[in-house]
């Protein structure tokens, strides 16, 4: 699905669900997941394109796309700490 | 003879049964329909006091009456504990055995605070989303003389999502009138990217925490506490020390939802359809109130006024006839009360399409507030609000 040559570890597939759910989600996966794992998020909440990297910079995550796709945004995150 | 089976003797559960028996009346008088609530104590526990446990002289023995009392006489109440629903024969098993079966099933379940998923939550930190919580708080509120308070939530979704916002402001009030607020910091972490899920609450509320001088930390998701440092950490890597430390705690779902292959885990929460309020696909499973995983508060308010979209769908159902009316689907509607300190409150009303429009805070909400609690008795649970 991305346009960046990138392995997605895990996707979280947020559709559907509304502000703050995708972004829960999320943090769940970063929980869950290893450094140096790659997260991609599906979100068709449209403030998680604003809520989602604002949260990766503060929590000092890597945010390695935001793509728009058909009627969804694509976050992909790398855990880096 | 159909059975419709309710789960749960909260709000959700003991209007919709008793909306029912309105709808139903003949038809159960003449032995064609059976409702039976099931209610793991027996004891109908109004969970938006407790709050005014800890801020608010209220008792805990003003907030629990016997579900019996509050049930029509047509319905039978069941006391035990929910262990499996088994879908396919439509059936529902209790922990001491008991098996009952189901034609009509509604999911009132509730939602059930998880605080051991984080470590020492019970000796570190306290709450109010117990009876007995609220009063150890309102104890240490007592003991208080001064220092810092932190104030967070340590999992979303939770119960009645405008409370630690209150919490904070009324304890800010405590504090001024006790004359400590001049040596006492307090510090509100909020999970998300602002103060309030909802946009235009949140714009309403930022204000207020500046004026209170209570200073606001987003995405702060609580990881830990550590005990000995007496500072709690987050996910994102903030700390924060604290010498009274209130966190909601994290809430699930019911276990037995998710051991019956109805809730995945790890939350717990029914997949609910938000106009039908339908489980997932099956044609006669419903969940309300906080069981749900809709996009809505976990409060009573938001049960309040499902049960009635509920209670319109089974109707129909039982009379061979399409839902109707306004009650055919739900439109999201919530309203509940929001209190600012000092005496004063707002109003949030909203629904699906409709965020909140909170009017300036004023002394009527906060008396408001007061009124519908003292008056939840004879009102919400008989349906006649």
């Amino acid at each position: 699905m991305t346009d960046t040559a990138v392995a997605i570890t895990r996707t979280v597939d947020a559709r559907g669900s509304f502000c703050p759910g995708p972004l829960m989600e999320l943090i769940r996966a970063i929980r869950e997941s290893q450094v140096g794992d790659v997260i991609a998020v599906y979100s068709s909440d449209k403030g998680s394109k604003l809520d989602i990297p604002k949260w990766i910079e503060k929590a000092g995550h890597r945010l390695i796309a935001l793509e728009v796709r058909d009627g969804y945004d694509e976050i992909i995150v790398e855990k880096q700490r | 003879m159909q059975r419709i089976l309710i789960l749960g003797g909260g709000v959700g559960g003991t209007l919709t049964a008793n909306l029912l028996v309105k709808k139903l009346r003949a038809r159960i008088d003449r032995g064609e329909v059976e409702i039976i609530v099931v209610d793991a104590t027996g004891q109908h526990v109004y969970q938006p006091g407790f709050m005014y446990i800890a801020m608010g002289g209220e008792r805990a023995s003003n907030l629990s009456r016997p579900e019996r009392s509050l049930l029509d006489k047509r319905v039978t109440l069941m006391i035990g504990e929910v262990a499996r629903v088994d879908e396919p024969t439509q059936t529902v098993t209790l922990t001491d055995g008991l098996s009952v079966g189901y034609d009509h099933l509604v999911l009132a379940t509730g939602s059930r605070i998880v605080p051991e998923a984080i470590e020492s939550f019970d000796t570190q930190a306290h709450h109010f989303y117990t009876a007995e919580a609220a009063l150890d708080l309102r104890k240490a509120l007592d003991r208080f003389d001064g220092g810092r308070i932190v104030i967070g939530i340590a999992g979303m979704p939770y119960k009645c999502p405008p409370a630690p916002l209150e919490v904070a402001f009324l304890i800010e009030a405590e504090l001024r009138q006790r004359g400590l607020r001049d040596r006492s910091t307090i510090d509100f972490c909020s999970p998300i990217g602002r103060a309030f899920t909802i946009e235009s609450v949140s714009d309403m509320v930022t204000p207020i925490l500046e004026q209170k001088a209570i200073e606001l930390h987003t995405f702060f998701n609580v990881e830990s506490i550590d005990a000995a440092r007496k500072v709690v950490v987050s996910l994102e890597g903030e700390e924060l020390p604290y010498d009274l430390l209130i966190l909601v705690p994290p809430h699930k779902g019911q276990q037995f939802l998710m051991d019956s292959g109805l809730a995945p885990a790890p939350g717990g929460w029914l997949p609910t359809d938000r106009h039908t309020l339908l489980v997932g696909d099956r044609p006669n499973v419903y969940a309300l109130g906080d069981a749900t995983d809709l996009p809505l508060s976990k409060a009573g308010s938001t049960a309040h006024f499902e049960a009635p979209v509920v209670a319109e769908r089974i109707s129909a159902a039982v009379a061979g006839r399409a839902p109707a009316g306004k009650h055919a689907d739900y439109e999201g509607k919530v309203m509940c009360f929001f209190e600012i300190g000092d005496g004063k409150g707002t109003l949030l009303q909203f629904d699906y399409d409709h965020p909140p429009k909170p009017p300036k805070p004023s002394q009527l909400w906060h008396l408001g507030k007061i009124v519908f609690n003292k008056t939840y008795w004879h009102t919400v649970p008989k349906g006649r609000v």
